[in-house]
């Protein structure tokens, strides 16, 4: 698989799995103004998640087209990163997870928008502006949840002492990030953590949450395919239809 | 960082000059949206281009509003259906990204279609955000009140936020700046 193909599929994998968790809300939400937002969040991603499965497709050249990417691979095929592909967890969980997730995103596209590669920066150039909804999203409720009950308060510092592990993944970088990054494709991981640490810092600090000190354990190997055990469900739930009936239409 | 967004003039500047495309130009752009039937694909200023080649080869493009927004295949049907239905057969539709759709292409006549419509007209954008993300209160499309609030930025399609007027107390949605 070309260079670029390996890295839209990263970033397809990360848009495809956190859109079926986010997905995974509706009806569940605990008002219907959020059903209807994560899901809209969900359907963005979805949207950015075919268009980057479709240039991992293209560039790999061996036929495959997103709907073969997105069900008929593998758990050990996916190169989505740890965090999203965690269970939903309860409402503070998923907009930690929100949080920390879309202002990585939102930095990574908008230095996508510059890259030498016209595919990858058509694709960043409108997700962009989704992303800043979502981001904008998560801070607010960030800031509802942190500073309101003291109950909303500790189950959202509760939830980033679960979550704040999984960070160091997002700004990893490998040989082919590095080839990438010199040909001016991909973005530089020191760059958006630059961006990603000063503004997360703010809006805990704003929201009364402490991020918690660094650990021995940072959950890695999601590039690898590496991935936690709960991952598998949840291909199995969303390949299930394709898989069962191949080629299927509405 | 985003290169400069494409203005509506130049978008119109690209219009191509032989009589086919000229017509299937006006049959696409009179096509409604399936979610907002007030406004055309002009309207949105979603048709992005139209050329026919010397063999009769068409090729429309268009650019979605949204990167997952579910429209654009039933407006792919609905514009492949007006072309073929005008005796043209040798027929491409295509979607394109780049440059990105930007709500500044919704034309003045649309925009007060939709606040007739019910929906509140989107924003201009900022020229260097990538989206408008603190915007004015919109006034109420029924009662024109500026006495408004936001009840959520996610609405009942992606291109969507909701609102609730606290004068005439009706809940009514906005075309969300993007």
């Amino acid at each position: 698989m070309s260079d670029v193909a390996e890295y839209a599929l990263r970033l397809g994998d990360d848009a495809l799995v956190l859109s079926h968790r986010l997905a995974q809300w509706s009806a569940s939400a605990p008002e219907i103004e959020e059903d209807i937002a994560l899901t809209n969040i969900a359907l963005d991603l979805l949207g950015q998640a075919r268009r980057l499965l479709t240039i991992a497709g293209v560039r790999e050249g061996q036929g495959r087209d997103e709907d073969d990417l997105a069900y008929l691979r593998p758990e050990r095929e996916f190169r989505n990163l740890r965090i999203v592909e965690l269970d939903n967890g309860d409402f503070a969980d998923t907009i930690v997870r929100q949080l920390l997730f879309s202002t990585y995103q939102l930095s990574l596209y908008a230095e996508l928008t510059a890259s030498t590669d016209p595919d990858l920066a058509a694709v960043a150039g409108k997700a962009v502006k989704e992303v800043a909804y979502h981001r904008d999203h998560a801070v607010k409720w960030t800031l509802r949840l942190g500073d309101g009950t003291q109950k909303s308060h500790e189950r959202s510092q509760a939830a980033l002492e679960r979550l704040w592990p999984y960070r160091h993944e997002l700004f990893e970088t490998d040989e082919l990030t590095a080839r990438l990054i010199d040909a001016g494709v991909a973005a530089d991981p020191a760059v958006l953590r630059s961006t990603w640490d000063p503004f997360v810092a703010a809006v805990l600090d704003q929201a009364t949450l402490t991020a918690p000190e660094d650990g021995a354990r940072k959950p890695t190997g999601g590039r690898r395919g590496q991935h936690g055990e709960i991952l598998g469900p949840m291909l199995a739930e969303m390949q299930w239809l394709h898989r069962s009936a191949p080629g299927v239409r509405w | 960082m985003a290169a400069p967004l494409c203005t509506r003039g130049e978008v119109v500047a690209a219009v191509s000059a032989t009589p086919a495309e000229r017509e299937v130009r006006a049959l696409v752009g009179a096509v409604l949206d399936p979610e907002i039937p007030v406004l055309t694909l002009a309207d949105l200023g979603i048709l992005r281009d139209v050329r026919a080649d010397e063999d009769g080869h068409l090729v429309v493009t268009l650019t979605p509003t949204y990167s997952g927004c579910p429209a654009i295949d039933p407006i792919r049907e609905d514009v492949e259906c007006v072309i073929a239905a005008a005796g043209y057969v040798d027929i491409e539709v295509q979607t394109v990204l780049a440059p990105a759709w930007t709500t500044d292409w919704i034309s003045d006549e649309a925009r007060e279609k939709l606040r007739i419509y019910g929906i509140a007209p989107p924003d201009p954008t900022q020229a260097h955000a990538p989206c408008l993300l603190v915007q004015h209160a919109p006034r109420c499309p029924r009662c024109d009140s500026d006495d408004t609030r936001q009840i959520s930025p996610f609405g009942s399609t992606p291109c969507q936020s909701q609102h609730v007027c606290n004068a005439c107390l009706e809940p009514f949605d906005r075309f969300k700046s993007i």
